[in-house]
């Protein structure tokens, strides 16, 4: 399995609540970077290192909406620029620390992995829920010692859910019912699609939603790669449909959304939410789903750090196995190295299979 | 609540390979955007048949005509 990841992409580097007037370290594909918002609040995103003998910026302080390297005092400007050396007026011009583009959306700071150029915020996907008044959101976000992929194989495949999740999201149907994948490649999506009809009412939803009686359950998986997973969850009474126009007022809906960010080529940021728009001000139900969503994605995460020490010792050329349940997650490989094949400059862009 | 369904293939997303499980089967159905379609127990061999487009996807005269293997020198048969 190649363990690069696409460049000149979107990647979630933190949630806005964490960028602040405190500096922010976070490694993305590899890339040492600091975060802070200037005094107007601006998110910026500069390489974390001085040029001038690599010390840590995130080590540092802000003055106003300087940043005052922490070692010899370099001082940056938030376009990356030193205006101040200590003991000297000139400022050698190649003094600069590379800065990072940065879009602040859907409760998400976004970072531009690659050649800036390249970089337009319209092409970052939407998860327009986490920042909505109309739904009610929790989130997290747990450190994963796993490739990305590891995670991306995981989230495109569901019917893990009875097993390495049972009693928590697994019920048996999950694993027994027929799914549907699709690839737009002209948009750069994997869907992944899995509607259990006539089934029982897991307990939680009759509580939260005032469901009496069998559910049907909708799970749609939309993959954008590399970064952004949504998993469009629908409950409803049993033959209750969404309008041709669109209409679904006659169903509850929870989307799940997870950013799967590269910190090196064998650790993951996996960060994690969860909304809904029932119950919204119930907050017991936000506490129910909080803990329920981190206890799974913490067993995933044990889970995947396991795999990565079989993968991380295994020799080149191991063959898996592939079944019927892969399908999505051959699909979501595809597309990465794809990405991957675009997004790489110094190699030939032949070793994507698409 | 929310009053509309969120998928983005009703936002105009397009479709270019599907795949269905075979409800009470071990069998995948897969169809490609040009209407080819074919059934396959293995989803590797059935990724390659639809991403192949649009090798092999007209049963009556495409496939060695569009194999770009012929062209340099491998035979066919
Ligand atoms: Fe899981
Ligand atoms: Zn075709």
């Amino acid at each position: 399995m190649r363990t690069d990841f696409p460049r000149d992409q979107w990647y979630v580097a933190a949630y806005g609540g964490e960028v602040s007037r405190r500096l922010l370290a976070r490694k993305i594909c590899g890339e040492a970077i600091v975060f802070y918002r200037t005094s107007s609040g601006e998110p910026v995103a500069l390489a974390d290192r001085c040029v001038h003998r690599q010390y840590r910026l995130s080590a540092s302080a802000l003055d106003g909406d300087l940043l005052v390297c922490g070692y010899h005092g370099f001082t940056y400007d938030s376009e990356g620029t030193c205006v101040q050396v200590p003991g000297q007026r000139r400022v050698p011009r190649t003094a600069r620390v590379k800065k990072y583009p940065v879009v602040e959306q859907d409760s998400f700071i976004w970072v531009w992995i690659g050649d800036d150029d390249a970089a337009d915020p319209k092409d970052i996907p939407r998860a327009p829920w986490l920042a909505s008044n109309e739904w009610t959101t929790v989130c997290g976000m747990e450190p994963l010692a796993a490739r990305y992929g590891l995670l991306v194989d995981n989230l495109l495949d569901l019917s893990h859910e009875t097993y390495l999740h049972g009693g928590y999201i697994g019920t048996p149907e999950v694993a027994q019912t027929p799914i549907t994948t699709e690839v737009d490649e002209e948009h750069g999506i994997v869907f992944v699609s899995r509607h259990m009809e006539d089934v029982a009412c897991p307990t939680f939803y009759a509580k939260s939603t005032g469901i009496e009686g069998r559910i049907d359950r909708w799970q749609d998986i939309e993959y954008r790669p590399p970064c952004l997973y949504l998993l469009h969850s629908r409950v409803a009474p049993v033959g209750v449909q969404p309008g041709a126009d669109g209409d679904d007022s006659g169903a509850f809906h929870v989307e799940v959304v997870y950013a799967i960010t590269p910190e090196t080529e064998t650790s993951t940021h996996d960060f994690w939410a969860v909304a809904r728009d029932f119950a919204r001000d119930d907050e017991s139900v936000s506490a129910f789903l909080a803990e329920n969503n981190r206890t799974v994605v913490l067993q995933d995460v044990t889970a995947l750090n396991l795999l990565e020490t079989v993968i991380a010792t295994e020799p080149p050329g191991y063959q898996e196995l592939s079944i019927n349940i892969d399908t999505g997650g051959l699909a979501a490989r595809r597309m990465l190295a794809a990405q991957i094949a675009a997004g790489d400059t110094t190699r030939a862009p032949a070793t994507a299979t698409v | 609540m929310a009053a509309r369904i969120s998928r983005a293939q009703l936002q105009g997303a397009t479709v270019t390979y599907r795949v269905d499980w075979v409800l009470g089967t071990d069998l995948l159905h897969g169809q490609c955007r040009c209407g080819a379609e074919r059934e396959s127990e293995d989803p590797i061999e059935l990724w390659q048949w639809l991403t192949g487009h649009p090798v092999g996807h007209d049963e009556r005269e495409a496939p060695r005509r569009a194999d770009p293997r012929s062209l340099v020198g491998v035979r066919a048969d």
